[in-house]
C-alpha cells in the first residue's frame, strides 16, 4: 500500500511540473479554497485575490468557491487528502478538531513578523490554541435584531430594551396581522442562534461558554431557564410558521413584503435585504433586549478566519497571501464589500449605518463576545443541540426528551 | 393482447381512453412541467409569487444563459462527459472478457465467479464507502475524475457481466465449436466470431451505463470536491445551496443537467429498454 | 520454446478463460470484494479517519442499540422497503393502462418512462419544489379546495413518506417498463382460450396474465427492493435528513457518522454499513439461490 502511495505522490508532483510548465509566469502557484458562495463575499475575495495578484505577479492563484453548506463536510475531505494551500474556516474552537488532527498549520511567524499580536489583538484569543497561532482572522459581524422600521413607525413600537418591552412589540405586530419574527431552521444553525441570545440574556456569557465547554450539564436547571423564555415566545407564536421548510434566505420575502416584523440573525442579512428592496429608511437594527438587568448583556460576533493548511505544497506563497490578508487596507476594502466588520484595529469600518451600529455596540460590550453556538461547542455537539433546538421550536412538549438526549451526547463528547 | 384492444370496445370505452391518455400524461409529468415552465420565467416572476400562472414574459435565453455564464455549470458537465465516456468504454470492454470467458468455458469456478459479479451489483455503497475512499487518496487520484472512472468501471463491470454472460450464452455455440476445429485461436474466436455478435448487447450496456454513471450522485459526494472534478449531479446540488429562492436558475440548470440522458435514452430506446428489461421475459 | 507452445496448446481451454477474467476480477476485487472486508474489519475499531485505529471489538454495535437515530433510520428503512414495494402493482396499473395499440402510443410509452432517466439529484429538487409551503404545487392545489398548508419536508409525520413518493415516481416508471415488455411476450393463444371460457378482467388477469408475467415480476422485486435500501440521494437533496433527523434512513446515517463536518466515526459509520450490508445480504442470497437452481435446471 505504501508504494501506491509514493507512486500516487510522484504521479502528482510529475503532474504538477507538467501544470507548471504549461503556466506562461514562473509558475508559482498558490490554491485557495473557500466557502464563499454568497455574492457579495465571493466578490470580495476576488478582489482582494486580485489585488494580491497585481502586488505578486509571478503567483498564479487558483479560487476554488464551494457552496457554503457543502463545504461544512467538504473540508476535512479535502484537508486530508488533496489539501489547498489556503482554507476559509472559523475562529473559536470549531477550528480545534483540524487543529488536532493537524490539519492546520501554525503561523506564529506570519503573526510575529506584522506585529499582528497589536493589529489583530480582538480576535488573537480565538484563534490561539495551545499557545500557538492558527489563523488569520479578516472579518467578524454582528448579530441582532432587523426590523422593519417603518412598520414599527406606522404601529407606534419603540424599540424594545427589554424583554417585556419585546414581547409587547410582538403582541401589537400579531394584533396587525404580522408575525413577529421571521425564521428559517431548515438548516438549524438559525435556531442556535435564537438560543445563544436567549441564554447570554438569561445566565450570561461565563455560563454560556461553559455550557458550551460541555462543563455543565444540559439538565441543568439554567438551561431550563433559557428554554422557558423560549417558550414563551413559542407560546405567543412569534415565529414564522413552517419555518423547519425554510432556510434562511427563503425567510427572507415574508419580512420584505411586510408579513412579518423583525428577524434575529448576523449583519450579512442586510446585503440579500438591500437586494430585495429594503431601504434605510424601511429596515432597521436593534440590540437584542435585556432579559435580566443583572446580567452584562455579551454579544455574538463570529469572526470568519483564513488558515494555512498543514499539508499545503506552496508554503511561502501562502504565508505571503496570509500576511496580505491581515494588512488594514485590505481588510477594509474586503469588509467594505462584504458589509462586515474587519478586525485589524487600524482598518476603517465602512460608513454603512448597519456596520457603524454594530460597530458601536460590539465596541461598548462588557459582558464579553462569543464566536457562536456552532463554533464555541465542538462539531457533534453542536449538531445535537441545534436538532434538538430545532425540534424544539415545533414540539415544545419535548422539552425533557431533547435534554435528556443532548446530556447524553455531552457526556460521549467531552470524554 | 390483454388487456382487450381498445379499438374491439365501445365507441364511448375508445374515446374516454384517448381523452384519458393525454390527461394522465400531464398528471404523470406534472411536477415536471412546472419545472420546465419556471426554468424560462423571469427573475421578477418568482419574487412577485407568480409561480403558476402564465409567464409575465419568457426568459428562455437569460435564464439558460445565467446559468452557463454566473456558474461551473458548464465545468460540471464537462466533467461528468470526462467520467461517463471513459467507464462506459472500460466497463463495456472489462465485461466483454468476462462474460465471454463465463458464458463459453466449462472450468469448476465458474458459477462462483459469476455470482461474485452479480452479487456485487446489490452490495449497498455505503460499505464500500470508507475503504474505497482511501484507496483512491492512496492512489493519488481521489478529487479527479480518475478516482470515479476506476471505480465506476470496477462497479459496473458486476453488472455488465450479468449481461453479456447471459447473452453469449444465447449466441449459437456450435459456431465456435466450429472455429476451435479449424484451430482458431481463443482471442481471435472472442474479436472475429463473438464480439460481432454481441452489438446489440454492447449498444444496450453503453446506454445503460451512461445513464447510471451520468445519474450517479453518492460516489460523486464522497470522491470528489469543487468544480475542477465534481459532475453535475453534485455540482447541482451545490449550485442549489447557492441559488436559494433562485427557482427560475435551479429549475433551468436541472433541465440542462437532466439533457444528455433524456436525448441518449430517445435516441437509443430500443436498446435502453432491451438492457433493462433484461430477464422480465422468459427466453 | 515448442514445450511452452504445447503446454498452451494442451491446456488453452483451461488458461484461456483466467485470461479474459484477469483484468474484470482484479478491478473487481479491489474496488468491490475487498472493501466489504475491510469495512467489516474497520467496524471493529474507534477511528476518525485520520488517527490511530483503536480496536474495541464489538462496541460499535454495543452503541447501536442504544442509538435513537440508528432505530429511527431502522424504521425509516423499514418504511422505504414496504411502501417501495406499491411500485410493483403500480407499474403493472399503468402498464395495463398502457398496454394498446392506438395512435401514438409509443411517444406515451416513453414519456411515462420518462422521469427513470432523469438523476435522483433532478428528482429531489423538483419534487421539494412541488412540496414547498408557500408556491409549491402541492399546497397551491390544497389551498385551492380550501385545505391547510402542509410543509410535507418539514414535518417529521410526512417527511419520509414524501420523500418516498419521490422515488416511486421513477420507480413506478421503471416497473412499468418491465410489464410492459413481459406483456409482449404473453401467450395470445392461452388468452384467446381462456376469453371463450368467459375469463375476464380481473379474474383473466390474476389467472391467465400475472403467472406469465412471473419473471417480470421477479425482476420488478429485486430492482425495487434493491432501490429502497439504496435511498440515499432524494434524502440528502431534499431533507438532509431532517427535520431533527426524522427522515433519516441507514445509508444516510451511515454517511453522516462518517463523512459530515459532525462525524468522522468512521469505526461507528462502518458498523452502519455492515448492518445494512446483512440485511441486503438475506435478499442476494435469496436472488443467487433462484438463479443457481435455473443454471442447475438448464
Amino acid at each position: 500500500m505504501f508504494n501506491a502511495v509514493k507512486l500516487g505522490l510522484r504521479l502528482t508532483s510529475a503532474l504538477a511540473v507538467v501544470a507548471a510548465l504549461a503556466m506562461p509566469a514562473t509558475g508559482k502557484e498558490l490554491v485557495i479554497n473557500s466557502d464563499s458562495s454568497f455574492p457579495a463575499i465571493k466578490a470580495a475575495f476576488e478582489q482582494a485575490i486580485a489585488g494580491f495578484e497585481a502586488e505578486n505577479p509571478d503567483i498564479n492563484v487558483t479560487f476554488n468557491v464551494f457552496d457554503n453548506e457543502a463545504y461544512k463536510s467538504a473540508i476535512r475531505n479535502f484537508l486530508s487528502a488533496d489539501a489547498p494551500d489556503i482554507a476559509t474556516w472559523f475562529a473559536g474552537n470549531r477550528m480545534l478538531p483540524y487543529v488536532d488532527a493537524k490539519l492546520f498549520a501554525p503561523i506564529d511567524d506570519v503573526w510575529a513578523a506584522n506585529n499582528m499580536s497589536d493589529t489583530l489583538k480582538s480576535a488573537e484569543s480565538s484563534v490561539t490554541f495551545y499557545d500557538k497561532k492558527w489563523a488569520i482572522p479578516y472579518t467578524y459581524y454582528q448579530w441582532g435584531v432587523y426590523y422593519r422600521k417603518d412598520i414599527f413607525a406606522k404601529l407606534g413600537i419603540a424599540v424594545p430594551t427589554n424583554w417585556e418591552e419585546f414581547k409587547q412589540a410582538g403582541e401589537t405586530l400579531k394584533a396587525n396581522n404580522i408575525v413577529p419574527m421571521a425564521i428559517g431552521t431548515k438548516f438549524p444553525w438559525t435556531a442556535a442562534g435564537v438560543f445563544d441570545y436567549l441564554n447570554l440574556r438569561t445566565n450570561g456569557y461565563d455560563f454560556h461558554m461553559a455550557l458550551t465547554r460541555g462543563e455543565i450539564p444540559w439538565t441543568d436547571a439554567r438551561v431550563r431557564k433559557t428554554m422557558a423564555h423560549w417558550q414563551e415566545l413559542l407560546d405567543a407564536n412569534f415565529f414564522l410558521e413552517n419555518h423547519a421548510a425554510n432556510s434562511w434566505q427563503e425567510a427572507l420575502p415574508p419580512l420584505v413584503n411586510g408579513k412579518a416584523g423583525m428577524y434575529l440573525m448576523g449583519n450579512f442579512i442586510v446585503e440579500p435585504l438591500r437586494e430585495a428592496g429594503l431601504t434605510d429608511e424601511t429596515l432597521g437594527f436593534f440590540q437584542f433586549p435585556v432579559i435580566d438587568p443583572a446580567i452584562p448583556t455579551a454579544e455574538d460576533a463570529p469572526a470568519n478566519t483564513i488558515h494555512l493548511a498543514a499539508k499545503a505544497t506552496n508554503v511561502e506563497e501562502a504565508k505571503k497571501f496570509l500576511a496580505y490578508f491581515a494588512r488594514a487596507d485590505v481588510q477594509s476594502a474586503m469588509n467594505e464589500k462584504m458589509s462586515q466588520l474587519p478586525v485589524n484595529s487600524k482598518s476603517t469600518v465602512a460608513n454603512d449605518p448597519f456596520l457603524q451600529a454594530g460597530f458601536k455596540m460590539l465596541s461598548n460590550t462588557d459582558g464579553g463576545l462569543a464566536q457562536f453556538f456552532d463554533r464555541d461547542a465542538p462539531a457533534e455537539m453542536a449538531k445535537a443541540g441545534m436538532e434538538g433546538f430545532q425540534e424544539f421550536m415545533v414540539k415544545p412538549d419535548r422539552l425533557d426528551a431533547i435534554l435528556d438526549r443532548l446530556e447524553t451526547v455531552r457526556q460521549r463528547v467531552y470524554k | 393482447m390483454f388487456p382487450t384492444p381498445i379499438q374491439n370496445t365501445s365507441r364511448r370505452t375508445y374515446i374516454a381512453y384517448q381523452v384519458l391518455l393525454p390527461v394522465t400524461l400531464i398528471l404523470w409529468l406534472l411536477p415536471l412541467l412546472g419545472v420546465a415552465l419556471t426554468s424560462i420565467r423571469p427573475a421578477s416572476d418568482i419574487t412577485a409569487g407568480n409561480y403558476w400562472g402564465w409567464p409575465s414574459s419568457f426568459s428562455l435565453i437569460e435564464n439558460y444563459r445565467a446559468v452557463f455564464t454566473n456558474s461551473p455549470l458548464a465545468a460540471y458537465i464537462l466533467n461528468s462527459f470526462k467520467v461517463t465516456i471513459p467507464t462506459v468504454i472500460g466497463a463495456i470492454a472489462l465485461s466483454s472478457l468476462t462474460g465471454f470467458a463465463l458464458a463459453i468455458y466449462k472450468f469448476r469456478a465458474n458459477l462462483l465467479i459469476f455470482f461474485l459479479f452479480v452479487a456485487g451489483n446489490f452490495i449497498p455503497f455505503q460499505i464500500l464507502m470508507v475503504p474505497v475512499r482511501d484507496l483512491s487518496i492512496q492512489m493519488g487520484v481521489y478529487n479527479s475524475v480518475w478516482g470515479l472512472i476506476l471505480f465506476h468501471i470496477a462497479f459496473q463491470t458486476g453488472f455488465c457481466t450479468l449481461f453479456m454472460r447471459n447473452f453469449i450464452r444465447g449466441l449459437p455455440f456450435e459456431l465456435i465449436e466450429a472455429a476451435r476445429i479449424e484451430d482458431v485461436s481463443e482471442f481471435r474466436i472472442f474479436w472475429f466470431i463473438v464480439l460481432p455478435l454481441m452489438r446489440p448487447a454492447l449498444a444496450a450496456l453503453a446506454v445503460l451505463v451512461f445513464t447510471f454513471v451520468w445519474n450517479d450522485y453518492f460516489w460523486a459526494t464522497v470522491l470528489t470536491q469543487g468544480a475542477h472534478a465534481q459532475p453535475v449531479t453534485a455540482g447541482l446540488h451545490a449550485l442549489n445551496g447557492e441559488w436559494i429562492a433562485a427557482w427560475h436558475l435551479v429549475s433551468a440548470g436541472s433541465i440542462v443537467a437532466a439533457l444528455p440522458p433524456v436525448l441518449m435514452f430517445f435516441l437509443m430506446q430500443k436498446h435502453f429498454i432491451a438492457g433493462l428489461t433484461l430477464g422480465a421475459v422468459k427466453s | 520454446m515448442l514445450s511452452a507452445s504445447r503446454v498452451w496448446k494442451e491446456n488453452k481451454l483451461r488458461i484461456a478463460p483466467w485470461l479474459f477474467l484477469a483484468p474484470g476480477i482484479a478491478m473487481f476485487s479491489l474496488y468491490i470484494l475487498l472493501p466489504v472486508f475491510q469495512s467489516i474489519s474497520i467496524s471493529l475499531f474507534d477511528w476518525d479517519g485520520l488517527g490511530e485505529k483503536k480496536f474495541i471489538g464489538l462496541a460499535n454495535y454495543a452503541e447501536l442499540l442504544h442509538d435513537d437515530a440508528f432505530f429511527t433510520s431502522l424504521k425509516n428503512n423499514v418504511a422505504w422497503l414496504v411502501l417501495y414495494l406499491l411500485a410493483i402493482p403500480a407499474g403493472l396499473f399503468v402498464a395495463l393502462f398502457l398496454n394498446q395499440t392506438t395512435r401514438g402510443i409509443r411517444i406515451y410509452k416513453s414519456m411515462f418512462f420518462f422521469p427513470l432517466v432523469i438523476s435522483q439529484v433532478v428528482v429531489g429538487l423538483i419534487f421539494s419544489w412541488f412540496y414547498d409551503p408557500h408556491f409549491g404545487l402541492l399546497n397551491t392545489i390544497l389551498g385551492g379546495v380550501g385545505l391547510p398548508t402542509i410543509a410535507v419536508l418539514a414535518d417529521e409525520r410526512f417527511v419520509t413518506y414524501g420523500v418516498i413518493v419521490a422515488g416511486l415516481w421513477p420507480q413506478i416508471a421503471y416497473c412499468m417498463i418491465l410489464y410492459l415488455t413481459g406483456l409482449n411476450a404473453v401467450n395470445s393463444e392461452q388468452i384467446e382460450a381462456a376469453r371463450l371460457d368467459n375469463a375476464h378482467g380481473w379474474r383473466m388477469l390474476w389467472f391467465i396474465i400475472l403467472p406469465q408475467l412471473k419473471p417480470a415480476t421477479f425482476i420488478a422485486i429485486v430492482v425495487t427492493v434493491i432501490g429502497a435500501l439504496r435511498s440515499f440521494d432524494l434524502i440528502s437533496v431534499m431533507t438532509g435528513g431532517g427535520p431533527w433527523g426524522a427522515s433519516r434512513v441507514l445509508a444516510y446515517y451511515m454517511y453522516e457518522q462518517a463523512f459530515s463536518e459532525y462525524g468522522f466515526r468512521m469505526g461507528y459509520g462502518a458498523a452502519i454499513a455492515v448492518v445494512l450490508f446483512a440485511i441486503m445480504l438475506v435478499y442476494i442470497s435469496a436472488f443467487l439461490f433462484k438463479m443457481y437452481r435455473e443454471e442447475k435446471g438448464r
